[in-house]
Order: structure tokens, then C-alpha cells, then sequence
């Protein structure tokens, strides 16, 4: 006990001091998840809206799947890339297999189901109504599907914070095609579980607690939307 | 020439046929009002016109064009007309935002864009809302920012469903001052759905009564109010007055029909032997409680049978052998004392009365206009 106590003393000190070593795999962390919420959200809300303007064959099945990938383990999504990016995999020669950069495009797989299904549930809560008054003002289709989402704003903006959140907290992806490099890969989540499995807790807590601070702001964040 | 013309337009939602064979003319200018109970297809044929819809078959002309079903033709058509849905849609955006759209969808400069919402805020009383969130607009205000919207884009056509709907009478006011400043000042064509009579007698040139999804009547509004094409269109309008008979004089221009009981006269060229249905509108009837001296041709004595109060004016029904149909103002059912029992003398001009012929349900007005 007095070995926990002391693990947290000792990790709330490099908080305070705002120790390199945590700031750095901090800052790493949002960088990865920030780029790969922001490629995630630029593919998917065009891509959402598109699914929900045009009718085609096979929507509503798409949609049950799209919402079926909702709880993709991460473990699966970092096997899928691993696969592709080995050096055997159709993606070998990228040689980018544990590098940010592959972690990034898993992060990407990971949160896609979750951007385009709650973008389009966003865009269904848009009435009608409002299709049809900027349609009767000489809106085109590009400029109605604009509307929307503006309309659909603090949905859509939900929907990016809640992919951020869940590609923040995942290990298994970022563990599995990141290879937690020291000082190049290693981000909060696979930080912890390793520092843990050393016995070396106070940096496992620190991190934890900055995880927990993150998830926390982001709650905020989507409670005071989600009242809007 | 003119500038909307729908020929033979019929349109269903799966098995429900709303519109049947509508044809209809709208000139460069013109107000024209559509009148009709709920559900009868108003809203329907205003969609079509503002090509929300595709028609299940017809065709609508804009400017001696004729629609096509897709592409960009439908667009740019659609962006010299604006429609106000009848209950107001406001986006989630500013007043000013809100009424800027259009014209930012029209590819209108930032400082010619700004000039026009700012002087459309003042001229609907906006100006002060200029920043707020159109979501916390009232009703009444919502709708006048949903007109104002619509007209900043200076459209040739406007379309009103509905435009003073469930509104209170203030903010009725301000919205047809906003329509009449439309008419008068921007020369604009305007297609208005209303099922309130008054504001299709005021506003529009011209007005068509659309029934069942058919349009069987279009005139101006004393045609359509005082010379009805048949029964339905009678009772719609307000003629409450309905009384079958049979043609068995015409003198000089002067009909006499046999209701069963009493003989009414009426102005018409009907022939004798025609079977008719008399028709008379309640506020062109009056009530006395002697007989007097006058120029109405048509006075029946008759007990009246109930009294209702419709604010300034009571509705009064007089049995007089057939049941007749009065209203008087408030101040005259004070004066006679109206109440159930009371012997009453019912009086009516032989011009005051329209005289639709049965068999074909052809109106008689045009042997009147002879």
C-alpha cells in the first residue's frame, strides 16, 4: 500500500513539474489522435451526407453494418493494419509499420463507423422542413447538404469528440502497429500498460490521471453540446 | 403572356390522388389566391409550382418554358421564385444569417448582400434582431423573417402557404401590410394558398377554389364570392343560403321560382321549367321587425330558430317556411331583441340572389351579364 502511495506522490510530482518525458508522450497522443480525428472527419462527414442524400440500393444495409463496426475491438483493426503494412503486406514497401504515421491511419479505421453513422443520424434529425425551405430558396444540392450540417452542427461535432475519445483511450491498434518505440511511437495508453506490466507505477499514474482529465474535458465538451 | 401557366397537372402520393387535371394561368403581376379546405391539395399544387416535387403527370410552363423533370434548368428556375412554407422553417442561425442565405446562395456580394438584409430587417421590423438566434423568435416574428427571407431575393414569383395561419391578428396585420408592400412596390407575382376568405378577397386579383383536388372555379373575388360556379363552391364561399326550386316566371329579366312554399324573385335570364338551387348570402339579408317599405323585391315573414354570436356580428336563423341564413351586427340583434320564437321579416334584393342550375351545375351568371 505504502508502494501505491508513494507511485502517486511521486506521479502527481511529474505533473506538477511537468516533467519531459510525460509532456512528450502526452503531446504525441494528441497529435496522433488529433490527425487521425481530423482525416477521419474530413472523409466522413462528405461521406455521411452522401449516404443520407442519395437513395440507392443496399442504404439500409450499409447502415446496420456501418453501426454494426461501432464496437470494432481494437485488436482487430490493428491486426487488419498490421497485415496490410508488414513487409509481406500489399502495403509492405510504404515501410511506414510502426511510425505514427500508420498509427494515425489505424486510429482512422478504428473511428470511421462512429463519424459516418453519427453523422448520418445527425442529418436525419434535420427535418424535412429545412430541406425544403433551402431547396424553395435556390439552394442547390451542395449548398442544402452545407445547411444541413451547419444545422446538424452540434451532432456532428458530438460525433468528432466522441471519435476522438475512443481513439485516445484505445492501446491494442496503437500497440500493435505502433510497436511502442520510446520517443517515437509511445503514446499514453501504450505507455501505461507497459510501465505497469514493469512494476514502474508512477508513470503509469501520472499518464492515467491526464487520461482520465481528457476523457473528463471531453465529457464536458459533449454534455454542454449535447444541451445546445 | 403568361408567366406560370400548369396545364393538365395531376399528381398522386401512391394510391391518393391530390391534384386532378389542375390547368391554370398566372400572368406577370398578378395575385392569385388559391382557396380551399385543408386537404384539398393547396399545399401540393404550390410544391409543384416552386418544383419541390415532380407532377405524376401535366406540365408547368415558367415564362413560356416548359419545366424539365431533372437537372440544372430546374434550379435556376427555381431561384426566380421564393416559397414560405406555412409553418415557418428557421434555420439555426442568426435573424441575419436566416435572411442572407439566399442571396449568398446566389452568389451576391458581401456589401450588396448586408445592404439588402439590412433594409428588408427594417422594412419587416426586424432590425433589432439582427444578431439573435432565429430559434427564439415568436411566431409571428418567425413568420415575417420566413417573408422577409423570401423576398430579399427579390423573387418574380413568391409562394404563400398560408401565410397569416394561426397567427394573432397583429401580427396578421403586419404580414399582409409586408404582402401588400410586395404588390405594390415590387410588382411581384405572388401565388397565395389561404383558407381565409377575407384575405383572398383583399389581396388577389384573381382567385381559384380548389375542391377535392380539382380547381372549379377561377374569377375575380366577386365571381367567385358572389356568383359561385355551382353548390359546392356556394357552400364554400359562404353563401349559406341554399334553397332548391323551380324556375315558373321570367319577366323583363325577373325570375320567379317556386321553392315549395314561397315564391322567391330573382335578377336572371333563366328559362321557365329550369330546376335551380337559389342561393343567398347571409349578410345580404335583412331582418325587420315589421314589414316595411323597400326596394328588396323578396320578403318573408318567419320565426327565428336561434341566435348565435360571432363577435361583432350574430348569426341568426329564421325559419321562414325554409330555413334562411342572416347575419346581423351585434348592435342590430340588441335593437330587435333577436332570440329564439321572435317573428321576424326577412328581406333580400332579387339582384342579391344567384340561381345555379341543377342539372349541369352551370351557374346562370353569364345569361345575368347578357
Amino acid at each position: 500500500m505504502t508502494e501505491i502511495w508513494h507511485a502517486l506522490i511521486r506521479a502527481i510530482e511529474l505533473l506538477v513539474s511537468l516533467d519531459p518525458e510525460v509532456m512528450e508522450i502526452v503531446w504525441r497522443s494528441l497529435r496522433v489522435t488529433g490527425t487521425s480525428c481530423l482525416l477521419a472527419s474530413l472523409l466522413c462527414l462528405p461521406l455521411g451526407s452522401l449516404i443520407h442524400f442519395y437513395n440507392f440500393l443496399g442504404k439500409r444495409a450499409l447502415i446496420n453494418i456501418i453501426q454494426t463496426l461501432f464496437s470494432l475491438p481494437t485488436v482487430i483493426v490493428g491486426l487488419f493494419v498490421f497485415v496490410l503494412f508488414s513487409r509481406a503486406g500489399p502495403f509492405g514497401e510504404a515501410g511506414i509499420l510502426f511510425t505514427p504515421t500508420v498509427m494515425v491511419i489505424g486510429q482512422m479505421i478504428l473511428i470511421t463507423p462512429l463519424l459516418l453513422g453519427f453523422t448520418i443520424s445527425a442529418l436525419s434529425g434535420v427535418s424535412k422542413e429545412i430541406v425544403d425551405t433551402a431547396t424553395s430558396l435556390g439552394a442547390s444540392g451542395f449548398q442544402t447538404a452545407l445547411l444541413m450540417l451547419k444545422e446538424a452542427r452540434f451532432a456532428v461535432l458530438a460525433a468528432v469528440i466522441m471519435g476522438f475519445g475512443r481513439a485516445l483511450s484505445e492501446v491494442g491498434c496503437a500497440m500493435m502497429v505502433g510497436g511502442n518505440i520510446k520517443g517515437f511511437t509511445r503514446v499514453i495508453t501504450t505507455t501505461i500498460s507497459l510501465e505497469t506490466s514493469k512494476g514502474e507505477l508512477e508513470l503509469s499514474i501520472a499518464l492515467g490521471i491526464i487520461l482520465l482529465l481528457l476523457a473528463l474535458v471531453i465529457n464536458l465538451a459533449l454534455n454542454r453540446l449535447q444541451q445546445r | 403572356m403568361s408567366l406560370i401557366k400548369v396545364v393538365d397537372l395531376s399528381h398522386r402520393y401512391g394510391e391518393r390522388r391530390v391534384l386532378e387535371n389542375v390547368t391554370l394561368s398566372i400572368a406577370k403581376g398578378e395575385v392569385f389566391a388559391l382557396i380551399g379546405p385543408t386537404g384539398v391539395g393547396k399545399t401540393t399544387l404550390l410544391r409543384l409550382i416552386d418544383l419541390l416535387e415532380i407532377p405524376s403527370s401535366g406540365e408547368i410552363y415558367f415564362d413560356g418554358r416548359c419545366i424539365p423533370e431533372s437537372g440544372k434548368q430546374r434550379v435556376e428556375i427555381r431561384r426566380r421564385m421564393a416559397f414560405v412554407l406555412q409553418k415557418p422553417q428557421v434555420f439555426n442561425l442568426s435573424v441575419y444569417d436566416n435572411i442572407a442565405c439566399g442571396l449568398r446562395w446566389r452568389g451576391e456580394k458581401k456589401d450588396r448582400t448586408k445592404e439588402k438584409v439590412d433594409r428588408i430587417l427594417e422594412t419587416v421590423d426586424l432590425r433589432g434582431y439582427k444578431n439573435r438566434n432565429a430559434r427564439t423568435l415568436s411566431g409571428g416574428e418567425a413568420q415575417r423573417l420566413a417573408l422577409a427571407r423570401a423576398a430579399v431575393v427579390e423573387p418574380e414569383v413568391l409562394l404563400l402557404d398560408e401565410p397569416t395561419a394561426n397567427l394573432d391578428p397583429i401580427s396578421t396585420e403586419k404580414i399582409e401590410q409586408f404582402i401588400s408592400y410586395l404588390i405594390r412596390q415590387r410588382n411581384t407575382t405572388i401565388i397565395m394558398a389561404t383558407h381565409d376568405m377575407s384575405q383572398g378577397q383583399h389581396l388577389a386579383d384573381k382567385i381559384g377554389v380548389l375542391l377535392n383536388g380539382r380547381i372549379v372555379q377561377i374569377g375575380d373575388a366577386r365571381e367567385v364570392f358572389r356568383l359561385p360556379q355551382d353548390e359546392e363552391v356556394a357552400k364554400f364561399v359562404g353563401m349559406e343560403n341554399i334553397i332548391a326550386g323551380r324556375v315558373t316566371a321570367n319577366a323583363g329579366g325577373i325570375v320567379m321560382v317556386d321553392t315549395g312554399n314561397n315564391v322567391i324573385q330573382a335578377v336572371s335570364g333563366c328559362p321557365v321549367g329550369e330546376e335551380v338551387n337559389v342561393g343567398i348570402r347571409p349578410e345580404d339579408i335583412i331582418l325587420a321587425l315589421s314589414k316595411s317599405e323597400s326596394s328588396a323585391r323578396n320578403c318573408f315573414r318567419g320565426e327565428v330558430a336561434k341566435v348565435t354570436s360571432l363577435g361583432p356580428v350574430s348569426r341568426v336563423e329564421i325559419n321562414c317556411g325554409f330555413p334562411l341564413v342572416a347575419l346581423v351586427t351585434r348592435i342590430s340583434a340588441e335593437e330587435l331583441n333577436l332570440q329564439n320564437g321572435r317573428e321576424v321579416y326577412a328581406s333580400f334584393k332579387a339582384a342579391g340572389v344567384h340561381l345555379i342550375r341543377k342539372e349541369n351545375r352551370q351557374n346562370l351568371s353569364w345569361q345575368r351579364r347578357q
